[in-house]
């Protein structure tokens, strides 16, 4: 697959930039060339088999992607000595900031602590390759990154050459400090000035080897850390743009509901803070000096409500949609099989920062900040619904609460310029969670039929067939498809299969094996949460390879083993089997269970333990649901190079959170044309009653020079192990998930008002 | 419009705004003190948790009229000036774990752990694990574990 990284003239040696400026700026293109076996032949109309994701993954394509840009990222030294970055990806929590500014370390023998990373605005002439998803960041930035930080090492040390007197080939770098043999030594901070250059000129560059590696490959702890704990790291909402006071929308009680009129706007504009009110796209827009009396302006709004786009709609209504598209199966083979459907109802990628923007526009310019994952699509949407030249819009991305999927979309940032357009001065844009629940995108209902047939110890085929409400992908990736659809051995499926089929690895020596999606209904708000399609598709495959061992007399895990094709897949399930003492008694209502998923590049395994004892299941806990517990999970995850283990166990351990919530408690209830829940008291995302109090997580020897995926793909195992755990201990598989929906745990807060009053008793405790 | 005088972070403030007003929006919107955060306005996600005299509370659901001169808000920004330090012990073991992601939910998480451990300590009892369990405040970014780990280890330093 394309193996050669970066510009590359030899198995190390790179090209890059000095670029001309008073201090040394040193560049690298931001793309990977192709090496002459990585263009796959086209085979039109048909997935073939073997298996595509091995001539081509999710990885791969979204690497190519990025072939035709010519945008370069920069590395700056200044004068204190210290090195900054502005890294054209968003950071949502899961870390990339700390370990870009790993790479320069190690390329430049600098402190850690003295490089900088930021994230860039908007960078139109990035075209593709400012979008921050498929857990692809490490993976397309790992070498242009060091490239641009080794010519900036490079020239450091050919300009200490000249200030100490002393050929380069003499000179040590430690520590940010280059010494000569005599013990003279400069700073680089020194030496900023000195190695600028006036032109700009192409440099050749070779890159440490991994053997010299003393950062990259270390467990370091995150470079905004004491910022996060202080509270000093600014989130968007934090951010003192002048006069961008509270700005709210009063939503319609159904899914996308519009205004039909409104009452009583001037009533509303004479509350108290508050200073405009106007009926907007999505509703009835309020400005006011508090966020809190923006709550009781929407309270307070009389509006009458056009239908919505899933007007009357309930998750019966949509599981009966999704059972008539689902792709036949054909009669029952004459042969053994397992024939199982799974359902898998809507969930919300809610970050615990709701969904919020800075718009400031004016009649001539536009100014933007929010926390956006694709803030090129974003900038030309909002400069075209402001009537704007690009030019004339700047598009600032933030530090983002969280992400999930969801700030792969800029919602709230096209809302916040229709607003501050309309009302003629700056805003600050806030969902309320009920909003964020409510009217935010979710990860689709879906559905997954599986049919694997065997004879012996043979599986003969394998055939899944997943069926979901439409996955809104229209963020600026399509494009990236279209553009390289045609080369794709997968002719014109389409957009949604080919993501599906790209991040679908099948992993097992399963005979003839085919996997098809198929979508219907494009009335939701939606959006690829954390892992895509891949935990629910291997969650329901997880279950039938249980199934599939059971019928076959063989141990889950030992069937597993035997069915795997490749070797750093049975390693980490060897890991997690030894590590969790797989096959250890437990007592009744209890029991292990063991998963395995590959995507990205990177594979992983779990084991875990469930305690699905019914004094278990019914313990007491107020406005929550308790449920089984997961009490132990081991897992193990091989993603190639991992650039800063601690930060991949930090990844890991939010995707097993998710997965436990994914199989036992999270969704959203869907009833006449709305989602009940509207609060994280309704929707059951994992808490610390339901965290497992044994936790362990194995990064595991690196395999690859190459960093796989690793922000997502723990999420599948997790959910798989669990459901497998949960069917082991119960002696029922489960196949609706998650296990609790048919249980509605809350009371629902209502529609009208959309948003709940703010409660007037928390001095109560305090005094 | 009414003057409502209490103490912040250690030092005396008044401002000028409507009774039923609450803390949060005081603190965030007119005081500029962001550290607390909206993940909710409810009293559900703790992620504005604070200290009102040294106790946990939920500043979303406190309005300002509530507040007397002598009451004294700590938000994260205040919480190492209590013991007098750079860090708040809580906020060493914090950074120990590297407990922080996406970094939204951790102020009302450490707010929330010094708040248990000082009420642990005042019963004279040890932290038990039902205690962590019974903690509200919500990470969707799922570092749970880590923050166990931390609030266990900063206990200690206490
Ligand atoms: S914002 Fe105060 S508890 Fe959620
Ligand atoms: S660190 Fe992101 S919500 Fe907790």
């Amino acid at each position: 697959m394309p193996g050669s990284d970066g510009a590359a003239i030899g198995r190390r040696r790179f090209l890059g930039f000095v670029i001309a400026a008073p201090t040394l700026v040193a560049a690298a293109e931001l793309t990977r060339p192709e090496s002459a076996a990585a263009t796959p032949t086209p085979v039109a109309g048909q997935v073939p088999s073997p298996e595509i994701t091995k001539i081509v993954d999710l990885t791969d394509m979204m690497t190519a992607a990025t072939l035709p840009t010519a945008g370069l990222i920069r590395v700056e030294v200044h004068e204190d000595g210290t090195v900054s970055f502005a890294l054209p990806r968003a950071e949502v929590g899961q870390g990339i900031t700390t370990s870009t500014a790993m790479l320069i370390a190690e390329e430049m023998d600098v402190p850690l602590d003295r490089v900088r990373v930021t994230l860039a605005d908007a960078r139109p002439e990035l075209v593709f390759n400012q979008i921050t998803g498929a857990s692809n960041t490490t993976h397309s930035t790992y070498t242009p990154i060091r490239t641009a930080a080794a010519i900036a090492r490079l020239r450091l040390l050919e300009a200490a050459a000249t200030v100490l007197g002393s050929a380069a080939s003499e000179l040590t770098v430690r520590a940010g400090v280059i010494a000569d043999r005599a013990g003279n030594s400069v700073p680089f901070g020194d030496l900023a000035a000195k190695a600028a250059t006036d032109r700009t000129e192409q440099v050749s560059v070779e890159l440490k080897e991994a053997k010299d590696f003393s950062v990259i490959g270390t467990p370091r702890n995150r470079i905004d850390a004491v910022a996060a704990v202080t509270g000093r790291k600014k989130f968007t909402m934090d951010l003192d743009v002048p006069d961008a006071k509270s700005t709210m929308v009063c939503r319609a009680p159904t899914i996308n509901g519009t205004v039909e009129s409104a009452a009583n706007l001037a009533e509303v504009r004479g509350m108290p803070g508050v200073t405009d009110v106007a009926v907007v796209s999505t509703g009835v827009a309020v400005r006011a000096e508090t966020f809190g009396q923006c709550v009781d302006a929407v309270r307070a709004l009389r509006v009458s409500w056009k239908p919505g786009t899933a007007e009357g709609k309930s998750d019966e209504s949509v599981l009966d949609e999704l059972r008539a598209a689902e792709l036949p199966l054909g009669p029952r083979p004459p042969v053994a099989n397992v024939d199982e459907r799974f359902t898998f109802y809507f969930r919300s990628n809610s970050a615990l920062e709701p969904n919020c923007a800075i718009a400031d526009v004016r009649a001539d310019r536009a100014e933007i900040w929010s926390g956006l994952k694709s803030p090129i699509v974003a900038k030309q949407e909002i400069a075209v619904k402001l009537g704007l030249p690009l030019t004339r819009v700047t598009v600032h991305v933030t530090d983002s609460g969280g992400s999930f999927g969801r700030r792969l979309f800029y919602d709230a940032a096209l809302e916040a310029a229709e607003i501050s357009q309309q009302f003629g001065k700056p805003v600050k844009l806030m969902w309320h969670r009920a909003d964020d629940s409510r009217q935010g995108r979710t990860h689709p209902m879906c559905i997954s039929r599986v049919r694997a047939t065997y004879a012996g110890n043979t599986v003969l085929t394998y055939r899944q067939r997943h069926t979901s409400v439409a996955t809104d992908l229209g963020h600026g990736f399509g494009e990236i498809v279209t553009a390289l659809a045609a080369r794709l051995p997968v002719g014109d499926i389409g957009f949604s299969e080919t993501f599906f089929q790209l991040s679908q690895e099948m992993s097992y020596k399963f005979g003839a094996s085919t996997r098809w999606l198929n979508e219907t209904d494009k009335g939701f708000n939606t959006g690829s949460m954390r892992n895509v399609y891949s935990p629910d598709a291997t969650c329901a495959r997880e279950l039938v390879v249980d199934q599939l061992a059971g019928k076959m007399n063989k141990d889950p895990y030992q069937f597993r083993r035997e069915f795997l094709r490749d070797d750093r897949a049975k390693a980490v399930l060897d890991k997690v089997a030894e590590v969790g003492s797989w096959g250890r008694q437990m007592p009744a209502n209890t029991a292990q269970g063991i998963a395995f998923h590959a995507e990205y590049k990177s594979v992983s395994a779990a084991l875990v333990e469930i305690d699905c004892r019914p004094e278990t299941v019914n313990r007491e806990i107020r406005d929550g649901v308790a449920g089984p517990r997961v009490t132990k999970v081991v897992f193990a995850v091989d993603v190639g190079l991992a650039v800063n283990p601690r930060g991949l166990e930090a990844q890991m351990m939010g995707c097993i959170c998710d997965g436990i919530a994914l199989t036992l408690t999270s969704s959203l209830h869907l009833r006449d044309g709305h989602f009940l829940e509207a609060s994280w008291d309704n929707y059951f995302y994992t808490r610390q009653w339901n965290t497992p109090p044994e936790l362990q997580i194995i990064v595991m020897p690196n395999t690859s020079e190459q960093p796989g995926g690793a922000g997502e793909l723990g999420v599948a195992p997790s959910m798989a192990a669990v459901a497998c755990a949960y069917g082991r201990a119960t002696g029922t598989m489960p196949t609706s998930f998650p296990i609790n929906h048919d249980t509605l745990s809350f009371e629902p807060k209502p529609t009208i008002p959309p948003v709940p009053e703010s409660p007037t008793d928390g001095i109560r405790r305090a005094r | 419009m009414p003057k409502h005088t209490f103490r912040v972070n250690g030092e005396q403030v008044t401002v000028d705004v409507a009774d039923d007003v609450r803390l949060l929006w005081v603190l965030r919107d007119l005081l500029g003190i962001t550290g607390p955060k909206y993940g909710c306005g409810i009293n559900v996600c703790k992620a504005c948790t604070s200290h009102l005299n040294g106790n946990a509370v939920n500043p979303c659901a406190i309005p300002v009229n509530d507040l007397e001169p002598t009451d004294e808000v700590t938000t994260i920004e205040g919480l190492a000036a209590t013991v007098d330090q750079d860090l708040h012990p809580m906020q060493r073991a914090w950074l120990e774990q590297d407990v922080a992601q996406c970094g939204y939910c951790q102020p009302g998480q450490i707010m929330a752990a010094v708040a248990l451990v000082r009420e642990v300590t005042a019963h004279g009892r040890e932290l038990t694990e039902a205690d962590l369990d019974g903690i509200r405040n919500i990470c969707r970014c799922g570092t749970y574990p880590r923050i166990r780990e931390a609030i266990k280890s900063g206990a200690k330093e206490m």
